[in-house]
């Protein structure tokens, strides 16, 4: 039995959340008494699995196969069962990107099991995982508890375990074939693309003002355009802003859009879905503006106005003016 | 070509969670229920496709009684008929649990496509799709942004990480989960609510499917989140508290 950690990469790149999911899976595994392994799947990753070896784990399987060259739910639950059925892991950790999304609910159901999924902590009782997850867009948080047969399995957030706290060693890799059918792989994948350049890099932002659904209407969004303007701040906005095209496509913050880290970052009429939450809990500072004191993204807030934006954003404007003369 | 999509009810937006006295879930009783948004998406999706290639699209729904207004308001906006299943304590089955009762009730009908949002806003799992999927036995994809029928398979836009996409072809049947923001949500019309009236809702039973699997993923208790950081309420009237921001932002966080 063992603590088994699906690495992920594309093209020979890691994914950034793999180092974190592998910590992750260090220190579980020294608290359930267990070894910690770890895998990658795809076509000539054996550079990429000799550099996990790097690490302190007890052993390294490259999943190695021509049809995992590209990615695809069918090829890769076929690959990765076959490993676990191998290995007979207690416990797979997988980090919880749109790839796991896509398949480890998949193998999950091979094995009769759920994917305990987008797990933010975890508490050890008596050497088994509680899961704690978040509930209702972040409102909740819920300690799930995985019974029946291992394999059991899970996804972690984005962000909720350190890299920097992966443990070095030295361990050996073992090349793992399994068998594929290529008449078996249902989905034909082409190469990703982007819709267009990006004109607008939030990345780069010092101040970055961001709106949420409290702007209930496209007409209002010149409100937070002014605060912008007056702190001379990049604006941007959560997903359900763009989805309805009150803001263009390339200035969401979020999962699905961009990944910032500001000196501020003031969310406007945001509750802080936690799609939205991954995109900017890096900023050093977080304003948040919201007449629902419950909503999540206070949790994450250094400093916050309970209170209604239409009245609040516009005073900050003025005053704002004031000290900037 | 024959649809179905799988929707769920989930307590409004805005709503004021309260834990119950189990600790184990929410006070539902003085809440109001929706339609789960990605579930919206899903539905407007499947009736576009309908309108274009013609065929039926059949709203599928799990849940209490209370569901049967989120069923009709499906019917209202186009769907012509409805499955149920009505079960009170659904929440002591869990993702698998619920996605057996689906595939049970999908299997007779033999949909060529079968659409649902990616995730519920209550839960937020994110697999019902999935497992649906190889529990049929049929192939999927998930976090979909466009779909072209191409005769006998499909020709799907998936969205990926950092403003990435990628096109992936399948053939039919299969399942979708629809990410919102995929196209524009119609209101129900008039004559759309009072047709709905006349429309099929078709009432499974758990015993009827014949699933009662026990659980693995169970949810021992739900609690508020704990802070990660201290945040300073700013007080006072939106004036007051715009001062006391401009402040902070002067002279501790500096950027003024």
């Amino acid at each position: 039995m063992s603590v088994l950690v699906i690495l992920e990469q594309q093209g020979g790149k890691w994914h950034r959340m793999s180092w974190e999911t592998l910590a992750a899976g260090q220190q579980f595994a020294s608290a359930m008494g267990q070894p910690v392994e770890a895998a990658v799947a795809g076509h000539s990753v054996g550079a990429l699995a000799a550099e996990a070896a790097s690490k302190k784990v007890a052993k390294v399987y490259a999943i190695e196969h021509e049809l995992l060259k590209d990615y695809t739910a069918d090829a890769y639950t076929a690959a990765i069962e076959a490993l676990i059925r191998k290995i007979n892991p207690a416990l797979v950790l997988f980090p919880h990107t749109y790839q796991v999304r896509d398949f480890a609910p998949k193998l999950a159901t091979r094995f009769s099991q759920v994917l305990v999924s987008d797990v933010i902590s975890v508490r050890m009782e008596a050497g088994s995982p509680v899961f704690v997850r978040l509930l209702f867009q972040g409102k909740l948080n819920g300690d799930v508890r995985v019974s029946g047969p291992s394999p059991h399995f899970a996804s972690l957030q984005a962000g909720a375990w350190r890299a920097d706290q992966l443990e070095s060693g030295s361990s050996a890799v073992e090349t793992f074939t399994p068998s594929l059918d290529a008449s078996r792989i249902r989905q034909k994948p082409e190469a990703p693309f982007r819709e267009s350049a990006r004109a607008v890099d939030l990345t780069a932002a010092e101040i970055i003002v961001s709106v949420g659904r409290g702007i209930k209407e496209k007409e209002n969004i010149s409100v937070v355009a002014e605060l912008a303007n007056a702190l001379g701040a990049e604006l941007a906005a959560s997903r359900p802003i763009c989805d309805a095209g009150w803001l263009p496509m390339e200035r969401q913050v979020g999962s699905s859009g961009q990944t910032v880290a500001p000196k501020v970052y003031l969310a406007v009429g945001i509750s802080g879905a936690i799609q939205h939450l991954v995109g900017m809990k890096g900023a050093k500072t977080i304003v948040a503006i919201n007449k629902d004191a419950n909503a999540p993204i206070f949790e994450v807030a250094d400093y916050g106005i309970v209170g209604d934006l239409f009245e609040v954003v516009p005073a900050l404007v003025a005053e704002v003016k004031k000290v900037k003369g | 070509m024959k649809l179905i999509v799988a929707i769920k009810q989930v307590p409004i937006r805005d709503s004021q969670l309260r834990v119950d006295a189990s600790g184990r879930w929410i006070q539902e009783a003085d809440l109001s229920f929706e339609i789960n948004e990605p579930d919206a998406y899903a539905l407007e999706e499947a009736l576009r496709l309908k309108e274009k290639h013609g065929g039926e699209v059949v709203a599928l729904c799990a849940g209490p009684a209370r569901a049967a207004q989120t069923i009709r308001e499906a019917l209202a906006k186009g769907a012509d008929r409805a499955i149920h299943i009505e079960e009170e304590n659904l929440d002591a089955l869990d993702t698998l649990g619920v996605a057996k009762l689906l595939a049970g009730a999908v299997k007779p009908e033999s949909p060529d496509l079968i659409l649902t949002g990616l995730q519920s806003d209550d839960l937020g799992y994110g697999q019902t799709g999935v497992v649906l999927a190889e529990l049929l036995g049929i192939p999927h994809s998930t976090i979909i942004m466009q779909v072209k029928v191409l005769k006998s398979k499909i020709r799907v836009k998936r969205e990926l990480e950092d403003g990435w996409f990628q096109h992936i072809e399948m053939p039919l049947p299969a399942v979708l989960t629809i990410q919102s923001g995929i196209n524009k949500l119609r209101y129900a019309t008039l004559m759309g609510i009072k047709k709905a009236k006349t429309k099929e809702i078709k009432r499974l039973t758990l015993a009827e499917l014949g699933a009662a699997a026990a659980a693995t993923a169970t949810i021992e208790k739900v609690y508020l989140p704990q802070k990660s950081k201290q945040t300073q309420i700013l007080e006072g009237d939106a004036k007051a508290a715009a001062a006391k921001l401009v402040e902070k932002l002067k002279f501790e966080v500096r950027v003024l």
